[in-house]
């Protein structure tokens, strides 16, 4: 059980529909009054993403997958380790994406104690808010979880 | 095979470039016979979703359109509505529009030097290859950029799609116990922005030079960058709500964004070394001096160089940044009024990449009745394609893996930005075998 910081970042844009599942989870963690962790929202830019998880013991991803065949509010539970992963590169709409993040803060040596990434499968990402039913479910669920996760990392309180 | 005459090379998603293109290139008989920069993100409508929505909402509306230069539109749009308005903002609230600009430039020079473009130089795949051997010096690319971001998060309320910005002004206006705070990280930045500048300036560069006519806004006494009159370095100069006669814009089949010309004389190329060549002068002396050293003489024609400018202009901006905060008095208020009018309204700035056009029509309660929207990387997509071809034509001895690797190189030197540009790249190369 560690005691140091611990950092939540959901990533992603609330206005592309279930691409907005990130952030939703942080507003329903805030909503909870989490307590013990940095909870904040990023678009997923890659030096965004370092300097928010450069020190932490612990960080938590959350951020939406498109997946074929889709089955949109599954969530997957990857552990980022230490060592290299396999990385493909793909036309992206920006300049570095998640896994060269990652990669890049290795190298740097900046990568957090324990990376978690909960991947959430979503159903659409065009324009507008609001997650579809499957994929608000799935935050909800995940809330739940994370709150839990964290709960069992904190140090007990000292009243 | 190296020396076939007809060949083709396809490179479907460019990577390290801002949105989603693709590059093809066509050799029959040794001759470069095509060259098309796809840009195939999909069109986007920003022009018109606007129509019908308040002239007050332009600003953050537009400011969607990128991620990288949101301040370039926000600034654009605001500089249009106004003047649709006859509104002119100026003294502290026009210097801190400068300030945040001045944030956006270091961000965005910041990202393409390091992550994006630097690996070209060096031999590296990516920025990420390129940290294992250099670490140190990327490192220095991210406290640059952080000290851009930091500049953005507390004038424009956060790094990226800023929120505080609004016609006439600002919500919020910073103290001057604020803006100190950001004196040191900005002091650091300036002395890795010249180190910067060192550094690129050791680069191999290809020996290559176009002679496209350069546009950028020009503004005597200053380096143009939230203001300036459209000119060129042949002598061209017009009145910003000129810019449709003499910028034609036009459509062409294999892309998503527009080809624009200036009107009767053909490709241009508009972005920081267009700037550099027509603004040098005023350039701050600390810039100037690290101009000199690298080496950039009078003008800047090779693209390959333009990392040296973008090095240049990121000296320039933190210390443009450093001499605002020093002088900076808090305005009166965070904004004048802009009260609706029925009118149109042009405004232009200097995005990263080049100068950025709005022009905005409105009603008399203030709702937009149409809106025109001329992004730099359109502006230069001709320029693009032709130096893609001169440059390939002198390469066609290398294989198709190294050709195209170069043409990839070719392509971020000049930092397209795709997502502005729809209304944009993956390479392919076509050497048929006929």
């Amino acid at each position: 059980m560690s005691t140091g910081t611990m950092v939540v970042i959901g990533v992603g844009n609330p206005y592309r529909g279930d691409d907005g599942v990130g952030p939703a989870v942080i507003g329903l963690l805030k909503a909870r009054r989490v307590a013990g962790a940095v909870l904040t929202r990023s678009l997923g830019e890659a030096t965004d993403l370092i300097d928010l998880w450069s020190g932490a013991d612990l960080a938590i991803l959350v951020d939406a997958v498109l997946a074929s065949p889709a089955h949109p509010g599954r969530v997957h539970r990857l552990a980022v380790h230490r060592s290299p992963t396999e990385r493909t590169r793909a036309a992206s709409s920006h300049g570095l994406d998640l896994g060269e993040a990652v990669e890049l803060a290795r190298v740097l040596g900046r990568l957090p104690g324990e990376l978690v990434l909960y991947a959430v499968e979503v159903e659409r990402v065009d324009h507008g808010l609001g997650l579809s039913p499957a994929v608000a479910a799935a935050a909800a669920r995940l809330a739940e979880q994370i709150a839990a996760e964290l709960a069992d990392r904190r140090p007990l309180a000292v009243p | 095979m190296t020396h076939r005459s007809d060949r083709s090379l396809s490179v479907a998603g460019l990577a390290r470039v801002e949105g989603e293109g693709a590059m093809h290139v066509r050799v029959d008989g040794g001759k470069v016979t095509d060259v098309r920069l796809e840009i195939y993100e999909p069109p986007r409508f920003f022009e018109a979703l606007l129509c019908g929505r308040g002239h007050t909402e332009a600003p953050d509306i537009t400011a969607r359109i990128c991620g990288i230069c949101p301040v370039a539109y926000q600034m654009s749009a605001c500089r249009a509505i106004e003047d649709a308005c006859g509104v002119i903002v100026d003294g502290a609230l026009a210097d801190l529009r400068r300030l945040l600009y001045c944030g956006e430039w270091i961000e965005s020079h910041a990202l393409h030097i390091y992550l994006l473009h630097a690996p070209d130089f060096l031999g590296y795949d990516g920025v990420v290859e390129m940290a294992r051997e250099h670490r140190g010096v990327v490192e220095r690319g991210l406290a640059i950029k952080k000290a851009g971001n930091e500049l953005l998060t507390l004038l424009g309320g956060r790094a990226i799609h800023p929120v505080n910005v609004r016609l006439g002004g600002f919500y919020r206006v910073p103290t001057r116990a604020q803006l100190s705070t950001l004196t040191e990280p900005l002091r650091r930045a300036r002395d890795d922005a010249l180190s910067t500048v060192e550094w690129v300036a050791g680069f191999d560069f290809p020996d290559f030079r176009h002679e496209h006519e350069l546009l950028a806004l020009v503004e005597p006494g200053r380096y143009a960058i939230e203001s300036g009159r459209p000119t060129t370095d042949r002598g061209v100069s017009f009145a910003v709500g000129d810019f449709e006669e003499h910028v034609i814009e036009e459509q062409v089949e294999h892309s998503t964004a527009l080809h624009a010309t200036l009107a009767g004389r053909g490709r241009y190329l508009t972005g920081p070394a267009a700037r550099y060549t027509l603004s040098q002068q005023w350039l701050s002396p600390l810039a100037r001096e690290a101009a000199r050293a690298a080496g950039l003489g009078a003008e800047c024609r090779n693209p390959f160089c333009s990392i040296v400018v973008r090095a240049v202009e990121l000296v320039y901006a933190v210390d443009e940044a450093l001499r605002l905060i020093e002088g900076y008095q808090p305005p009166p208020a965070s904004a004048v009024p802009v009260p609706p009018c029925a009118g149109v309204g042009y405004g232009a700035t200097e995005a990263p990449r080049g100068v950025l056009f709005h022009r905005y029509g409105l009603a008399a309660d203030g709702s937009i009745t149409s809106a025109r929207i001329v992004p730099p990387t359109a502006q230069n997509q001709a320029s693009i394609e032709d130096d893609l071809r001169r440059f390939v034509a002198t390469r066609l001895h290398l294989d198709d893996h190294r050709l195209t690797h170069e043409c990839e190189q070719a392509i971020r030197n000049y930092d397209p930005c795709i997502s502005c540009a729809t209304h944009f790249l993956t390479l392919s190369m076509d050497r048929s075998t006929r």
